[in-house]
Order: C-alpha cells, then structure tokens, then sequence
C-alpha cells in the first residue's frame, strides 16, 4: 500500500500562505491550461479552502478526489472533467452492474477486480481487494493479468473501463465485463490509502 | 470610503446597529453554500442571497441581475478577502452603496454588542453584551466601582475595555453552567483581572482548576453597597445549572429558560436522567419566584427575539402566558418533546465542554473553528 504523499498528479499547484478567494482563482487557471482527465495536487494552508474547493468543483463538473492533510498544508486533488465524458456510448457488449458485483463479493467468490481510474483517485476510494491499473498503462502493463482470468473492470461512470475492456478484449482476453455504472454509484464497502 | 474604488468598509459594530434597528440592508454572501447553510446574518430588515465567489470568479453579471439597486448592498465571506474581490468588481459594474463586511463573518461570530437592560435599585445597572453572530448573551452588573460578569464569552477584552471605559474592577466571573456551545472567557478573566471565578460544583466535578462553588444560600456581593446576585439551583439543561437573581429584579437563567424556548438536557449525553430535574425547574422552581422577575438568558435562537434596542429580555409571567417549553402539561409529552426529535448538537460540543473543563487547551485559532455555526442549546433552536 502505498502512502498518501505517493499520490500521482500530473500537476503540483502551491497555493501555501494564500487567503482566499486566491487558492480557487490560482486553481480554476491551472485547471484550463490541463487536459481532460488529469489530476491536479493544490497545496494551500488556508482551512477554508477545502469546502471552497468542494463547492467550486461540484458547480464546475470537476471531479473532486480527496484532500490529504500534512501538517499545516492541506493537499487537494482533483481531475479536470471533459465535457463529453458522461455521454460518449458504452461499446463494449459484456457488462456487469454494480449490484451484481457486490452479490459475488459477498459470496466470497475470488474475483479479480482491475481498477483503470487514476492514482489519485484509486488512493481515496476504491473497492476493497482492487487491483491499479490505470488506463493509459493498461496496454504495457497488460502482461500482469492473466488472458484466462474473468476480470471486472471498473472506472469512476463506466466510460474508461469500458475502452480498457475493448482493449483486454483485443489482445485475446476472452472473460472481461465491463461495471456499470462504476465508482460513482458505489454504495458497497470502499477502502483508502489513509 | 475609498476613493478609487467607491467601495466601503462595514464593520461588525456597524451592521449590529442595523440589525438592532431594523434598518433595510441588501446582503450576498459569498461564502459556500454549505457554509452558508449552517449559519448566515439575519435580521428583520435584512434581505440576503447566496452566490459563492467562486461562481463570480469571472464576472459579477449573474449577480447583478439578483441584487436591487435601490438598497445599500453589503457582500460578505467567510474572512474578508472573497468579499473585496466579488464587491470591487460590483462596484466597478456601476452600482453604487455597496460594503464589505470588514473581518467577514470571522468577526461577525465573534462580535459582542452591550446593550443596557436597567438600572439597579441603588444607582449601579446592569448591561447586556449579544453576540449577536452566535446568539450568546453574557452580563456585566455594575455596582459602586465594582463589575462581575456572568456567562463571559470567550472575547474577554470586551469586558476589560468596557470596564475600564466604565471606570469599574472587575470582581467576579460567573458561569451559570459549563457550557458545551461556546468556550467560557470567565476563568481567563478572572485570572488576568484578579477577579474569583465562580462555577457550580456539580458541573465541576472533571474541571482541572480552582474556582469558588456557586450553590444556594451563597451571596455575591458587587460594590459596597451589596448589590446582591442570589444563586438558585436550577438543574436540567446540565447538572449544575444555576440561574441568578440580580438585584430582587433580573433572573439570569442561562440555558434553563429562553425567551421562546428552553434548554436541551442532551449536551452532557444524559438526556433521559435530566428530563424530571428539568420539570421540576420550569414547572416548579420558577414558578414559586415572583412573576415581575425580568428573565434574562443566556442564548437567543432567532433574531425575532431581539427587542427595543437590541435587548433580549421578557418578564417571567409573561413567558409562562407565551413560551411553548412551559405550556407542556402533560409529562409524557414534556418527555418527548426535550429528547425527541431535538436539533443538531452544536459543532465541537464534547471539545468546547473538555476546553472549559480545562481538560485541553486549544489555541485561539482552534478555538475559534470549534465556535463556528450556531448556538442550538434550546429544544426548539432549529
């Protein structure tokens, strides 16, 4: 397990020693120059930021993670959302919905579980037992899994999970089901890297 | 006035002038709408909409729309920053009139208004400090060069400036209860002052620190000319709880009694043990008191219950016609109603009471944080 420091961002904004309105001003300008999907880490000391940042991200559509606090600073991470994101079509045919896959964990089945979401958001909350794979690694990183395996693949809405199946599916994995709709209506247990 | 901006600073004092009179204000509050959810100013002339500034981080366009130009606008958060930055930017779309609360509701939450009840029967009197932010109500009796404090809130300076301002010593601190909604300044005036901080034992018995006990039969004396604070046991709210009879005329009930409510015995986590203590309390220790007793509380739970001047006072007779938490006739019923259904806890309650048992000592920034957000020590505070 890793440690919360460890988490992975594709950019560190430093907002230490800012009041506010500042950390959110700073944030919402890194935000525009990043692409759809990565992760920003904003570092601010002022305590109010956190529910600023929370509120700020629910009114944009930006996917708030989780906050890591470190002494005085508080490190927010959140991924920038791409407008298309919730509407492009899940292809792939083999699906599995979130209640079904809680039925097999509480019967014990041994299931694997490959998480494709990002770090960040792996480390805050993920499906107990959840193998890290993120999407963008999943084809070098492909010779972990095992082709006859039955895999469930799960993102935050359905939406990476679904083009990593099409890809397992490609290189000859013959078992793969997609989890619909993913992380974001996740009621079952979660853990964390905390 | 700042000239080149044309934006003015409102300052705490200012704004309880207008909520005390009734006069019309405009307010945004720019804070997050959880935070402003959980607590924002209110007052009878007072009209506030909610738009967080990190909606308006490009442009003031939206609000605009929303906000009357024919009132004084007052934009307000959590500090001060967000406000100066959402507020210029009113200004500089051309709106005119418009303030920024100077400290935020930082220092709206933490602003303590004196506010003067009467005169005492010997030419001393007696004043009332609403914090008007958290709806907390402390005392000052002065008496012949001589003060003491009741309920002292946690802002002591207020209390020495005003004494000092009044010519008077400071004599004694009293805390009616151990209170679990805000810290207590009365032990930390006492010691700067030299003052004897008073506390009831049967709330003290976790307390690390000394302090004299106040029960039944003791006498406080203020002044050579014995203004006399007479204590009388009324438990319910907590264990300890006593109120005080000031001068044969005020009643200073703590958070036994309010004005339109009374006070919750769940705090202390002993709802079901205290519920008969606090019938025997309203139902029958008050009742045998003279009907002319002015109840002073510690608490308000809405601005409503502010009176001439900003006074929260009402004659005891008159709250056993009016106040539902003493027009409960049938037990049952009186059960039900203070451990049922009751409010949330107030925010840090377990920390603040440990803080005032002396338990931990938090700094002030912490403490502050633990103050954040309404007082909710009566049944009906919602």
């Amino acid at each position: 397990m890793t440690s919360p420091s460890s988490i992975k961002a594709d950019k560190t904004l430093d907002c230490k020693g800012l009041a506010c309105p500042m950390p959110i001003v700073k944030t919402k300008k890194a935000i525009e120059e990043m692409q759809s999907g990565q992760v920003i880490e904003v570092q601010a000391t002022d305590k109010g930021s956190l529910a600023d940042m929370q509120g700020w991200a629910k009114n944009t559509g930006h996917q708030y993670l989780g906050t890591v606090e470190e002494g005085d600073v508080l490190k927010h991470y959140l991924r920038k959302a791409s407008p298309s994101e919730a509407k492009e079509e899940n292809k792939f045919p083999h699906t599995i919905s979130n209640d079904e896959l809680q039925a097999k964990i509480n019967a014990n089945e041994k299931i694997t579980i490959l998480d494709v979401r990002e770090p960040a958001e792996y480390a805050f909350q993920r499906v107990p037992g959840a193998k890290s794979i993120p999407l963008g690694e999943l084809e070098e990183r492909i010779n972990e899994l095992n082709t006859d395996e039955e895999i469930h693949v799960i993102c935050r809405t359905g939406t990476r999970s679904d083009m990593a199946c099409q890809l397992l599916a490609e290189k000859g994995f013959t078992k793969v089901k997609n989890v619909l709709p993913g992380m974001s209506g996740w009621t079952g247990a979660t853990e964390n890297n905390q | 006035m700042n000239a080149t901006t044309g934006l003015t600073k409102m300052t705490s004092h200012e704004l309880a002038r207008i909520v005390f009179h009734h006069k019309e204000l405009f307010i945004l509050d720019v804070r997050n709408e959880t935070e402003f959810s959980d607590w924002k100013i209110e007052g009878k002339g007072i009209e506030i909409i909610n738009i967080p500034y990190f909606d308006l981080i490009d442009g003031v366009d939206s609000a605009l729309d929303k906000i009357p130009e024919n009132k004084p606008l007052l934009v307000v958060c959590a500090k001060e920053g967000s406000s100066v930055f959402v507020a210029e930017q009113i200004v500089e779309a051309g709106r005119t009139n418009v303030s920024y609360l100077e400290g935020g509701m930082k220092a709206w939450s933490e602003h303590l208004e004196p506010v003067k009840v009467g005169d005492l029967k010997d030419g001393g009197s007696l004043y009332q400090f609403v914090r008007i932010g958290k709806g907390c109500l402390s005392y000052m009796v002065l008496s012949n060069g001589e003060a003491a404090v009741v309920d002292t809130l946690r802002m002591t300076d207020v209390f020495e400036q005003f004494a000092r301002e009044k010519n008077v010593k400071i004599a004694h601190t009293i805390d009616t209860h151990l209170h679990a909604d805000h810290i207590s300044g009365g032990r930390q005036l006492a010691a700067k002052e030299g003052a004897t901080y008073w506390l009831p034992p049967k709330d003290a018995t976790e307390v690390t620190f000394s302090y004299e006990s106040l029960e039944d039969g003791k006498e406080i004396e203020v002044g050579k000319s014995k203004i006399n604070i007479q204590p009388v046991y009324s438990p319910g709210h907590t264990i300890g709880s006593t109120s005080l009879i000031v001068d044969d005329q005020y009643l200073l009930t703590g958070d036994i009694l309010f004005i339109t409510s009374i006070g919750r015995p769940d705090l202390a986590g002993k709802a079901e043990d205290w519920v008969g203590d606090l019938r025997t309390t309203l139902y029958t220790r008050f009742k045998e008191l003279s009907n002319d007793l002015i109840v002073l509380p510690a608490h308000f739970g809405k601005v409503t219950e502010l009176g001439e001047g900003g006074k929260v006072a009402a004659r005891l007779g008159d709250l056993y016609q009016d106040n539902p938490g003493l027009n409960i006739t049938d037990e049952a019923e009186f059960r039900r109603t203070v451990t049922e259904n009751l409010p949330p806890q107030p925010n840090a309650y377990q920390e603040i009471r440990q803080t005032n048992m002396g338990k931990i000592n938090p700094s002030e920034e912490e403490q502050r944080e633990m103050e954040i957000g309404p007082n909710r020590c009566a049944v009906h505070d919602q």
